[in-house]
């Protein structure tokens, strides 16, 4: 093999002409097509698609979910992580004007709050919630099953909710004030002239991406040992599933999540576009 | 009759670092005086105290005869006859061009939408980017938003103006503009402090040249005096740096 252009690097004479980086690039392309076009052909060949469909896709049973999966599974998954949002969303901004205090004890409890409930797994949250009522005879979570959900998203929600607004107040620099202040603004002008529209532009990607987060860990309902009118996507799912021995449903379920999710994903990624574009 | 500024023993640390120790220094009304000085030396600091941006450890900042380190007095009043120009502009990004300098006047001075529109369009006009009114920030040249921050802040009239180091964050060749504006405020008799590592301008433009080293004014006189012949070893060392940055 002969190379037509001299090679990048001046090679010994003598030394047989390397392959051009961009004949290498070529190469490593085509390996990666073939090896593609092998497991594809392997699957198609191999995987037994009656029993998967059988399993998976099975249009009678698809047929039973319905109007509930609607009517009940995600009106309930809605209502759940709606509330968990509005309550993690306000939680997360005292927490994180706590963290900006300049009240030392604030900063500890807020510092504190936001570590264990990121650190700790979201179900361990909830199945202690469960226990809430054995903990403190007499206590109700007020708004019952609804009110359960509400507060586990919520107080899990909140810890990751304070770290966005502390981190979007934080972004707006400094300078920002200085100038509103040396124009004779009032230190709560200037905040809310100059520093919370910039916040909050900062925030909304973030905020939407929690939302999202937040409505897939509605999932964890589930183990509040819910039932009835109060089953959310995950658990309608699920115990269809088990009625029919057949996982359509869950199936079912997760394409309505995405129903929800893919949307919201596509709209985090245009605000961020538009936060960092030139308006 | 009482000067624009008057700087009585000022004294500013910081923790440990005493950035400013005993500056005494006065501006008459319609005087340009430029600060000039290594970095570090505590121009910045020395501005920012006129304006409580700082609050002084020590001494007294008195700005048409009223003292604004009086803990009784009211800040964001005084703040609003002095105008700031900020080396990096800090102009607000969520804003047009108009609403940056419409939002104070609004806010601030309560001036109607129409008046402050209209004081806003000439301003604007008057540093000549009358042009650019409906632009945000990010779409602007930092010349000109250097000179959008220079009309946001007279628009509100003040009795005088800071800048500090206003050209330094600037492409050399959009310095012009900005100093070309400046140097016509002064022709209209506007009070100015100024920190500039621009010689050419503090020769031609200043009334007086203040040189400040380690928290100290070390030289204060005519630009032809400090500038030209200065009578300090510390002086003559920087302004070699600062003339002769090869040599
Ligand atoms: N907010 C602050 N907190 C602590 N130290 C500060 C603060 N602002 C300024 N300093 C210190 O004060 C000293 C003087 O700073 P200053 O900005 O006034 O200098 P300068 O003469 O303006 O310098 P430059 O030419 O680099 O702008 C520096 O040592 C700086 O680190
Ligand atoms: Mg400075």
């Amino acid at each position: 093999m002969t190379d037509r252009l001299p090679p990048p690097v001046a090679a010994e004479p003598g030394a047989k002409a390397r392959l051009s980086p961009r004949k290498k690039q070529r190469i490593s392309r085509a390996i990666q097509y073939a090896v593609l076009v092998a497991i594809v052909v392997g699957v198609i060949l191999y995987a037994d698609w009656g029993s998967l469909a059988e399993n998976f896709a099975k249009p009678d049973v698809a047929d039973k979910a319905l109007p509930e999966l609607f009517t009940v599974a995600l009106r309930n998954t809605i209502i759940y992580t709606v509330g968990g949002f509005v309550f993690s969303f306000v939680l997360g901004l005292v927490l994180a004007l706590m963290k900006l205090s300049t009240v030392r004890p604030y900063r500890w409890i807020s510092t504190l709050y936001i570590e264990i409930f990121r650190g700790l797994p979201a179900l361990l949250i909830f199945l202690l919630i469960t226990f809430l009522p054995l903990a403190l005879p007499g206590f109700e979570v007020p708004g019952g099953t609804y009110g359960q959900g509400i507060l586990g998203l919520g107080l899990v929600g909140a810890a990751y909710q304070a770290e966005v607004f502390r981190a979007g107040l934080q972004a707006v620099p400094k300078g920002q004030v200085e100038a509103a202040r040396s124009l004779g603004m009032s230190a709560a002008r200037a905040q809310v002239t100059v520093i919370i529209p910039q916040a909050i532009r900062i925030v909304i990607p973030p905020t939407t991406n929690q939302f999202v987060a937040l409505l897939k860990d509605s999932s964890l309902v589930l183990f509040l040992g819910v039932s009835g009118e109060y089953v959310e996507l995950a658990k309608f799912g699920n115990d269809l599933a088990s009625q029919y021995a057949n996982a359509t449903p869950i199936m079912v379920s997760g394409l309505t999540y995405l129903l929800v999710t893919i949307p919201l994903g596509h709209l985090t990624t245009r605000l961020e576009k538009r936060k960092t574009g030139v308006r | 009759m009482t000067n624009a500024i008057e700087i009585r023993d000022l004294h500013k640390h910081f923790g440990k670092n005493e950035v400013l120790r005993g500056i005494d220094c006065t501006v008459e009304t319609g005087q340009v005086v430029c600060v000039i000085g290594p970095s570090g030396s505590g121009k910045s600091t020395l501005l920012r105290c006129v304006n409580l941006l700082e609050e002084p450890t020590r001494g007294k900042v008195l700005v048409e005869g009223v003292e604004v380190t009086d803990p009784d007095v009211d800040i964001d009043a005084v703040r609003r006859r002095i105008g700031m120009v900020f080396q990096q502009f800090n102009l607000f990004p969520h804003m047009t061009a108009l609403q940056n300098v419409m939002i104070a006047q609004q806010r601030v001075l309560k001036r109607g939408k129409k008046e402050a529109e209209q004081i806003a369009r000439t301003n604007l006009e008057r540093v000549g980017i009358g042009d650019k009114a409906g632009s945000y920030p990010a779409q602007l040249s930092g010349g000109q938003q250097q000179r959008v921050a220079i009309a946001r802040a007279l628009a509100m009239g003040p009795d005088l103006m800071l800048f500090d180091e206003p050209t330094s964050a600037l492409d050399p060749e959009l310095v012009g503009d900005v100093l070309a504006v400046m140097r016509k405020l002064a022709e209209e008799g506007m009070t100015m402090l100024v920190v500039t590592h621009e010689m050419g301008f503090a020769r031609e433009v200043a009334d007086r040249v203040v040189f400040m080293d380690g928290g100290v004014i070390v030289e204060d006189g005519s630009p032809d005096q400090v500038i030209g012949d200065p009578q300090q070893e510390r002086t003559r060392t920087f302004l070699k740096r600062v003339l002769h940055p090869e040599g």
